[in-house]
């Protein structure tokens, strides 16, 4: 096993550098560090000499591949792309282009973010499961209708309209809990308890939808046909059997999720007031800031590897069939 | 169903805990306390007085830095006092050989003004780790090891502290820090056309920060965080130097009265030496965040004590805070509007203030509603719910908000938004009559009232020239009125009719919109950043504007980066632009036409040019307010009125709303130092909330019913289903008989 890990954990290096470069080569598509420094240093009274400057402190002066005017190495090394990809391998972040330390704003602001998808995670995954696994025990039944028309309109509802609706229910007309701020420690349970009922309930439709679907391809197979045939009862059937195999297929869309919990939400976050990783992406995409763009996709590549990774090594956990090779 | 019970019971129970108030945002020690209350909506970038120039970075940090002067809170026109000077000082003018010369000496003249700045004995710093000493009286920590500083994440972590007295030095250093190279202070380039011997210091300092960076990423690598300090008291600088300890010298190239209104802004606060070397050694900024630009350090009323700009800012009043009184007089009608009730009485009020970030509009404004934020602004979203305007057009509270006590404040900002012409290009450009007379029938054509009306909810008054109200050189009667644009109607100007843009159109050689001389239809180019859905409506309304003098009008749609490129290298013909006053001076709107300032890098992006013009500027801003300043003014405002290089759009109205326990405030578009004036009552705020916010509970009930009732035919059809299918010729679940 520990060779499979060290393997995949190879694997993830070229990708990685793949998703830096192409983060890279889209973000200085759009703009140039001449852009960021503009932004950076404001429209009023900006020199070419003050945006020179900026550059030259923030390293944005080179070239951004290939320095022709160095020698040997010097000409990749040299480079924007070589300087500001090399540490993020080791995690080091750097500075955003305001001058702020990105390795401070992650390891503060994970932590809102992972109070609040946590609960919806792991409430959420019971509810899906449960609701799907009663959709596919009344199968074509009215019940099971209305279940999936359920499922269908709430998954063409915007999730802006679920978050305006319970600000609008919960806050401001029945006033039972803070329209947005957050609070450390215990205190945050009564500004997180809004936003995780609403991604609770916004994110039913599309999840006990696509559960059912599994579960009902399970109830097709043989070995559920041979269950009933000895005779066990619906339930039986239904939670020793059909749940327990049709755990596999959940696996693989849920343990990959895992570790990108850190990462926020980018929505609700900033309607909430959440403090988190998801509205400190979106700050940094609408002020240009390519170091904390480029942290982020970069942690966000390597979560998700890392949850996929995971998801690997559940499935033997699941299913005994399943070898490392 | 038990299952959701437990739940619905135990959040019950934790909002019972909450009191008779369960949607209290703040924490509930806080009730009752002497807090301002308020909101930011953008994360400020910069702290760092060198470094920071925009509105809402200079709401936090003019609360904390003071500057030797500050502006009258309630006299206008605005009015420069001391803050921390014992007075605003008349320059010293002298010529270039170095003669003293008279106050009022021609400008022509005057080599070099010399202001000398007195500051007042006795102020002290707020408490600050960077000043405490040891036992011995060495500095305790500006030379720390490394390792003592990696064990340290907040400035709290430094235990002890302590303050020291305010001296002349300290500006003298902060004007040194204006030139670092380290920091990019974006009025350097500026200030070296004026401040004698910064370019020198900042060339200088360059060399020297060069050799130092050099050797520092010699020793921990280029990518290093930290970077090596600069004891700029080892650097002279020849025009601005300490006399004695509260006396210090600034010498300014020629004559330069403007210079007086950088003097009440940050960037010429004081900073101490100790708080730059405390910051600048190594580790302090490697992921702690441990900078000036995150922690300040002022004389100011209010020091930071809480700084989390993703989240919530806290400003607690500085125990050492020297002692202000608030302004005894002020206008005429300021003791009827209750804005003297205070006078003479120390200043702040207030014990702290807390200021929560809201990015978005609806939560602003529900916890304004809510009693949450003790005042706020007005969205175009809300605006319905909060302002109706009568038949006169005049501003006034829904009974909604009248019930509740709320106040309105509105007041002309002292900006001014435009549609310029590019100067340069060939159709709309140049002094020539043909495309003079094209300007001034867009001019007549873009109809402002009407855009104020729709896209600004009425909130602006449109523009007459480049100067707003409240700028000397402003005519707010039938003087000030456009003659080109506008006519004098029953005592108010009336826009020309469209007959008249038309003519002026024909005259201009294009009759009905078509180039006599091709035949072809006049085209014309506006570039602008807005291309989202949101958007659509008011680049509608700008083709409907050009359309109703027969011209079309193409939009070309950027984003903001090649849209400012655009505008820097002249490759546009007309776009949409703004500015916000530095100072309340006719010098700092005037400017953005200057002829010289049309260069890349210059103010005048429309790039326009007129020989009388640009002489006028040159004499009127060196000038001291007064009618042979006012007559200039006039003439250049005659001058564009009739060139119009841009189409005088509007000058916004800015919309502010208070709780009654809010002491009635004043509007001050020049300062942003005016917390330090704000009263409140707690305990009226106190009463107001439990009355404005009661709890709702029923609904939780009602959902646990409703969840519960879902459940029920599902649990009645599995019974009825386990029943049946013990019986005979039942079938299966899956369709089979049994």
């Amino acid at each position: 096993m520990i060779a499979y890990i060290l393997r995949r954990t190879l694997y993830a290096i070229p990708i990685l550098i793949g998703v830096n470069l192409l983060t890279f080569l889209l973000f200085f598509v759009v703009n140039t560090p001449d852009d960021m420094a503009r932004i950076q240093l404001g429209v009023r009274r900006v020199t070419t000499e003050a945006v020179e400057k900026w550059k030259a402190e923030h390293g944005y002066n080179k070239p951004r591949f290939y320095d022709e005017t160095a020698q040997g190495l010097g000409r990749v090394t040299n480079t924007i792309f070589y300087e500001k990809s090399l540490k993020l391998f080791v995690f080091d972040f750097g500075n955003a282009d305001d001058g702020r330390s990105i390795r401070h704003e992650i390891t503060t602001r994970m932590w809102p973010s992972l109070a609040l998808q946590l609960p919806v995670f792991v409430l959420g995954l019971a509810a899906y499961v449960s609701f799907a696994l009663l959709m596919a025990f009344f199968r074509a039944t009215y019940l099971d209708f209305g279940g999936v028309v359920l499922c269908v309109a709430m998954m063409s509802i915007s999730a802006l309209f679920y978050i305006i609706g319970g600000q609008y229910l919960f806050s401001k007309v029945w006033q039972l809990v803070p329209i947005s701020g957050y609070a450390g420690g215990l205190d945050a349970w009564k500004f997180l308890v809004l936003p995780a009922a609403i991604a609770l309930v916004g994110g039913t439709g599309a999840s006990a939808r696509w559960y059912r679907t599994l579960f009902l391809e399970e109830m097709s197979k043989d070995y559920v046909r041979t269950a009933r045939a000895k005779g066990l009862a619906e339930t039986a059937v239904m939670f020793k059997h059909v749940l327990k195999n049709g755990m596999i297929p959940i696996l693989t869309g849920v343990v990959v999720v895992i570790p990108t919990l850190f990462m926020g939400s980018l929505i609700s976050e900033s309607f909430f007031g959440i403090p988190g990783l998801g509205s400190y992406t979106i700050d940094a995409i609408s002020a240009q800031d390519f170091s904390v763009v480029r942290s982020m996709v970069f942690l966000g590549s390597v979560l998700y590897i890392v949850g996929l990774l995971m998801t690997d090594l559940s499935y033997t956990l699941v299913d005994p069939r399943v070898r490392f090779s | 169903m038990r299952g959701a019970l437990v739940p619905a019971i135990l959040f019950a129970c934790g909002l019972a805990g909450c009191g008779r108030v369960w949607n209290d945002p703040y924490p509930a020690e806080d009730r009752g306390k002497n807090i301002l209350y308020s909101a930011f909506v953008d994360r400020p970038k910069h702290l760092d007085p060198a470094q920071s120039y925009t509105s809402d970075e200079y709401d936090i940090i003019q609360q904390i830095y003071e500057p030797p002067f500050q502006y009258h809170y309630l006299k206008r026109p605005y009015q420069l006092i001391p803050e921390t000077a014992t007075e605003v000082p008349h320059p010293k003018y002298y010529d270039a050989q170095g003669r003293p010369l008279p106050g009022d000496a021609d400008a022509s003249r005057v080599a070099y003004s010399e202001y000398d700045i007195r500051i007042r004995e006795g102020i002290r710093y707020q408490p600050h780790p960077a000043f405490a000493r040891d036992d011995k009286g060495e500095p305790l920590y500006l030379s720390l090891p490394e390792s003592e500083i990696r064990s340290r994440y907040k400035l709290s972590d430094f235990p002890r502290t302590a303050t020291r007295e305010l001296t002349a030095d300290d500006y003298v250093y902060e004007i040194k820090r204006l030139a670092n190279p380290q920091l990019v202070s974006p009025i350097y380039g500026h200030m070296t056309e004026y401040i004698v011997g910064l370019k020198e210091l900042g060339d200088r300092l360059k060399r020297d920060n060069d050799a130092l960076v050099a050797a520092y990423q010699k020793r921990y690598g280029v990518s290093d965080p930290g970077r090596p300090w600069i004891d700029l008291r080892g650097y002279e600088i020849s025009g601005v130097k300490a006399i004695d300890r509260y006396t210090y010298r600034i010498r300014v190239r020629g004559k330069y009265p403007q210079f007086v209104y950088w003097l009440a802004m940050p960037f010429f606060a004081p900073m101490p030496w100790e708080a730059d070397k405390f910051y600048s050694q190594r580790g302090m900024n490697d992921g702690r965040n441990l900078t000036l630009d995150w922690y300040p350090v002022g004389t100011g009323p209010f020091m930071l004590s809480e700084n989390d700009p993703n989240s919530r800012m806290v400003l607690d009043a500085n125990p050492d805070f020297h002692g202000e009184a608030y302004p005894s007089e002020g206008d005429p009608g300021d003791a009827q509007a209750g804005l003297l009730a205070d006078a003479g009485k120390r200043v702040p009020f207030v014990e702290r203030i807390v200021l929560t970030r809201e990015k978005e509009s609806i939560p602003y404004w529900n916890k304004f509603l809510q009693g949450y934020y003790d005042s706020a602004g007005i969205a175009s979203d809300n605006f319905d719910q909060a302002v109706r305007l009568n038949l006169e057009g005049e501003a006034t509270l829904t009974p909604e908000m009248e019930e509740r006590g709320i106040r309105l404040r509105t007041s002309v900002a002292t900006s001014t938004f435009y549609l310029a012409f590019n100067f340069k290009d060939p159709v709309v450009g140049g002094l020539n009559e043909r495309a003079k007379k094209l300007r001034r029938a867009i001019s007549i054509a873009v109809d402002w009232e009407e855009f104020i009306s729709i896209f600004a909810n009425g909130r602006g008054i449109a523009g007459m020239g480049p100067l707003p109200p409240g700028i000397f050189g402003y005519h707010d009667d039938a003087e000030g009125y456009n003659p080109v644009v506008y006519d004098w109607v029953d005592g108010k100007p009336r826009r020309k009719p469209v007959a008249a843009a038309k003519k002026l159109l024909a005259e201009a050689g294009y009759p009905d919109g078509r180039d006599a001389r091709t035949g072809r239809p006049l085209v014309l180019y506006l570039d602008t950043v807005g291309r989202g859905p949101d958007d659509a409506s008011r680049l509608n309304w700008y083709a409907r504007q050009f359309a109703k003098i027969d011209v079309q009008l193409e939009i070309r749609a950027t984003d903001w980066n090649r849209f400012q490129e655009k505008i820097r290298t002249g490759n546009t013909q007309m776009f949409f632009l703004g500015w916000n006053a530095d100072y309340p001076d006719p010098e700092n709107f005037m400017f953005l036409l200057y002829g010289p300032n049309g260069s890349q890098d210059g103010e005048n992006k429309a790039r326009y040019e007129d020989p009388e013009f640009d002489r006028l500027f040159e004499e009127m801003r060196n000038m001291e307010n007064g009618p042979r300043r006012q007559a200039i003014i006039d003439r250049m405002v005659k001058i564009v009125r009739e060139e119009a290089p841009w189409v005088w759009g509007f000058h916004p109205k800015d919309y502010a709303l208070s709780h009654t326990w809010v002491s009635p405030t004043k509007p001050n578009k020049m300062a942003r130092n005016t917390l330090k004036y704000v009263r409140i009552d707690p305990v009226l705020r106190e009463r107001k909330r439990e009355e404005w916010n009661h709890p709702v509970a029923w609904p939780l009930g009602l959902i646990v019913l409703a969840l519960a009732l879902l459940c029920a035919p599902a649990y009645v059809t599995y019974r009825r289903r386990e029943r049946r299918a013990g019986k005979p010729g039942a079938r299966t679940p899956s369709g089979a008989a049994a």
